[in-house]
C-alpha cells in the first residue's frame, strides 16, 4: 500500500479546466493498478459547486476556502500545497504542464525537495518508482526515464495526454481543510485577467485555413501565402513562431495560448508541429500537411502529408485554382 | 536597474534529422548548428531595452562548456555588460535543479533587481531553472511573461495563460521573472558585433568555485535516475503524396476541391 495520489484541480473564471479530468483519468488508472487512493485538492472561494463537480472522479474532494485562494496566486498556492502535502505526504502529486502548472511546481519541488519531472506525457509505477515518457527536442524525441527511488513524487501532466471526458464512476467525499496562516509571503499580487480583444478576422469560425510557420522564412513572404490562402477561399492563420514575430497578428495564432480551430480543411504549410499548436488544430475534419523534414511531427496528425518545399507547392496551387 | 539573465546554447533542430546516440542517452550534435535558446534570446533583448530606458547594467550567466561562450558573447553583443561561464563539469546528467545551484551560487552574492530566465529550453524543455532559482534566493516571481512595465520599486508583469488569456500579477523588487517568446523582437547582432565583444573579458567559474557539493548537481543532484531516448515511433500518420512536385500539387488541389475549397 503506498498511499494516496494528489492531483491539484484547476479553475479559471468559474471553471474547471480540462487538464483536471485529464489528470484524474490518469490518477484513477494507476490508483486502480497500485492500489493508491484519488484524492482532489480544491483551492478557491465560494465556489463549492465546482468541488462538487469533482467528487465524480475521484475518492475525496480536499476543499480549502479562502478568500486568498479566489484567483490564482503563486504565494498562496504554493503556502497551501506546502501544507497539503507536509500534512499528507501523498505518494504522488500531480500538477497540470499549464500556465498555472508552470508557475507553481518548480518552485514548490525546491521548497519541499520533492523529486521533479515536468511536461510528462505517460506516467506508469514499476517497484514503486516512477516511469515516465516525456518529448523532448520539440517532439522530435522521445525520452523515458525512472525517476529516482522516493516515497514521494511531484509530476506536471502534459495538457491533452489523458482523457478528460472518460467514466470515472467514482462519487467521492467532500472535506474541508482550513487554509494555513498566510506567513512567508513574497508580495506579488493578483491584479486581473486580460482577455485579447477580438480583431477584423475570427479564425475560429473559417471553414478552410491556410496556416503558415516557421517555414515562412520572412514577412516578404507572407503575401504569397495570402495570396494561395484567397485563391482557394480560406482564412490565413499561423503557428507561434509568426506571431511572435509579429508577421501576422496574435489574433491568427492556433495553439493552446492563441485559438483552439476545428475548420472543415487545415493546410499547414512549414508548421514543425509543436504539440501545443497540435492541441488547436488537431480536430480539424481534412489537414493536409507541406514540410520539409519528413519527421516533423504534424505529418503524425495531418490527413495529407507533403514532403516538399512550401515555396514550390504554393505558387503551384495558386497557378491551379486562380485560372478558373 | 541591474539585470542578471541565465542563457543557455542548444541544437538547433528545427529543420534536422535528428540521431540517437548508441547508448540512448544523448542526441548526436556534431552535425548540428547551435545558437542561444529562443526563449533566453528575448530575455536578454528585455533586459537591454530595461537598462536602456532605466539604466544599470546587464549579467548574462550560462552553464556550459567554452563552445558555450558564443552565446555570452552573443548577448554582449546585444548591450549585455559582463558575462559569466560556469564551467559545464561536474554538472553532467543535472537536471533542472542541479543547474539552478549551479547559478544560484554564481549570483547569490551579486546584487540585482531582476533575474531574468527563458520561460523553457527548445532541448530538454524542463522550464524550471527560473522558478528553482526564485525559490533558493527567496525572491517573489512570475513565469511565461509577455510583457513587463516597471514602477520605481514595484512592476506589473503579464503573464501568458490559455486561449487568448493573459494575467496581470504585481511583484515587488527585486523580482524573477521567466520570459515567453514573442514579448519583443530581438535585436540582430552582427558578425562584426560579436567580434567587438569579444574584447569583454567572460568571467569564468566552476564547481571547485562554486562550493557545491556532489550531491546537489550531476546524476547524484537529479531526480532522474536513468534516461533513454529514442525516435519516436511514426504513428498511423499521413498519407504521403508522393510523385514530382507537379503530381503531388495536383492531388492536392483535388483534395482541396473536394473538401469544397475554392467554391
Amino acid at each position: 500500500m503506498m498511499g494516496e495520489i494528489l492531483v491539484l484541480a484547476e479553475q479559471r473564471g468559474g471553471e474547471l479546466r480540462d487538464i483536471t479530468f485529464e489528470m484524474l483519468t490518469l490518477a484513477n488508472g494507476l490508483g486502480k493498478e497500485h492500489g493508491l487512493t484519488v484524492t482532489a485538492l480544491f483551492l478557491g472561494h465560494g465556489a463549492s459547486d465546482l468541488a462538487h463537480k469533482l467528487t465524480r472522479a475521484c475518492d475525496t474532494v480536499l476543499v480549502m476556502d479562502n478568500p486568498e485562494l479566489a484567483n490564482y496566486d503563486a504565494d498562496h498556492y504554493l503556502i497551501a500545497m506546502d501544507e497539503v502535502i507536509k500534512d499528507r505526504m501523498p505518494f504522488l502529486t500531480m500538477v497540470g504542464n499549464t500556465a498555472m502548472g508552470m508557475d507553481i511546481v518548480p518552485a514548490l519541488a525546491a521548497r519541499l525537495s520533492l523529486p521533479l519531472v515536468t511536461d510528462c506525457v505517460e506516467v506508469s509505477i514499476a517497484e514503486g518508482r516512477l516511469e515516465i515518457l516525456r518529448q523532448i527536442y520539440g517532439g522530435k524525441i522521445n525520452a523515458k526515464l525512472t525517476m529516482k527511488p522516493s516515497d514521494r513524487y511531484l509530476i506536471s501532466l502534459r495538457t491533452g495526454s489523458f482523457d478528460a471526458e472518460a467514466e470515472q464512476a467514482k462519487s467521492g467525499s467532500l472535506e474541508n481543510v482550513p487554509a494555513p496562516s498566510w506567513t512567508k509571503l513574497r508580495g506579488r499580487k493578483f491584479l486581473t485577467y486580460l482577455e485579447a480583444e477580438l480583431e477584423d478576422v475570427d479564425i475560429g469560425s473559417a471553414d478552410i485555413l491556410v496556416s503558415i510557420g516557421r517555414g515562412i522564412g520572412k514577412p516578404e513572404n507572407i503575401p504569397l501565402a495570402q495570396e494561395f490562402a484567397d485563391s482557394i477561399g480560406a482564412t490565413l492563420s499561423c503557428s507561434r513562431p509568426v506571431a511572435d514575430e509579429q508577421w501576422l497578428p496574435k489574433s491568427r495564432q492556433v495553439g493552446t495560448s492563441g485559438k483552439t480551430v476545428r475548420p472543415r480543411l487545415y493546410i499547414a504549410l512549414g508548421i514543425s508541429g509543436a504539440y501545443q499548436h497540435q492541441a488547436g488544430m488537431k480536430n480539424s475534419d481534412t489537414i493536409i500537411a507541406v514540410n520539409t523534414d519528413p519527421k516533423a511531427p504534424i505529418f503524425n496528425i495531418a490527413h495529407y502529408g507533403m514532403v516538399a518545399d512550401m515555396f514550390e507547392v504554393m505558387p503551384k496551387l495558386t497557378e491551379k485554382f486562380a485560372e478558373k | 536597474m541591474d539585470i542578471v539573465v541565465c542563457v543557455k546554447q542548444v541544437p538547433e533542430v528545427t529543420d534536422a534529422e535528428l540521431e540517437v546516440a548508441k547508448d540512448g542517452t544523448q542526441i548526436i550534435t556534431e552535425d548540428l548548428e547551435f545558437d542561444i535558446n529562443e526563449w533566453d534570446n528575448y530575455a536578454v533583448e528585455e533586459a537591454v531595452r530595461i537598462k536602456e530606458a532605466f539604466g544599470g547594467k546587464v549579467t548574462v550567466i550560462t552553464v556550459g562548456n567554452e563552445d558555450s561562450e558564443d552565446v555570452l558573447r552573443q548577448a554582449l553583443a546585444m548591450g549585455a555588460n559582463e558575462a559569466i561561464r560556469v564551467d559545464e563539469e561536474g554538472f553532467d546528467l543535472s537536471d533542472a535543479r542541479g543547474i539552478a545551484r549551479g547559478i544560484f551560487q554564481g549570483v547569490r552574492d551579486m546584487s540585482f533587481d531582476l533575474l531574468f530566465t527563458g520561460a523553457q529550453s527548445s532541448d530538454y524543455g524542463w522550464g524550471q531553472v527560473g522558478l528553482i532559482l526564485a525559490e533558493l534566493l527567496d525572491l517573489p516571481y512570475a513565469s511565461l511573461v509577455v510583457g513587463i512595465e516597471i514602477a520605481d520599486t514595484k512592476l506589473v508583469a503579464l503573464r501568458e495563460l490559455e486561449s487568448n488569456t493573459q494575467e496581470k500579477v504585481e511583484l515587488p523588487l527585486p523580482a524573477v521573472l521567466t520570459i515567453q517568446t514573442g514579448l519583443n523582437s530581438p535585436r540582430y547582432v552582427s558578425i562584426m558585433g560579436i567580434q567587438k565583444a569579444r574584447k569583454i573579458g567572460i568571467k569564468e567559474t566552476g564547481f571547485d568555485g562554486l562550493g557545491l557539493s556532489e550531491e546537489e548537481i550531476g546524476p547524484k543532484g537529479s531526480s532522474v535516475d536513468s534516461q533513454l531516448l529514442s525516435i519516436p515511433p511514426a504513428g498511423e500518420g499521413a498519407e504521403i503524396l508522393t510523385g514530382t512536385i507537379e503530381e503531388i500539387s495536383e492531388k492536392a488541389a483535388q483534395i482541396i476541391r473536394d473538401k469544397g475549397g475554392a467554391l
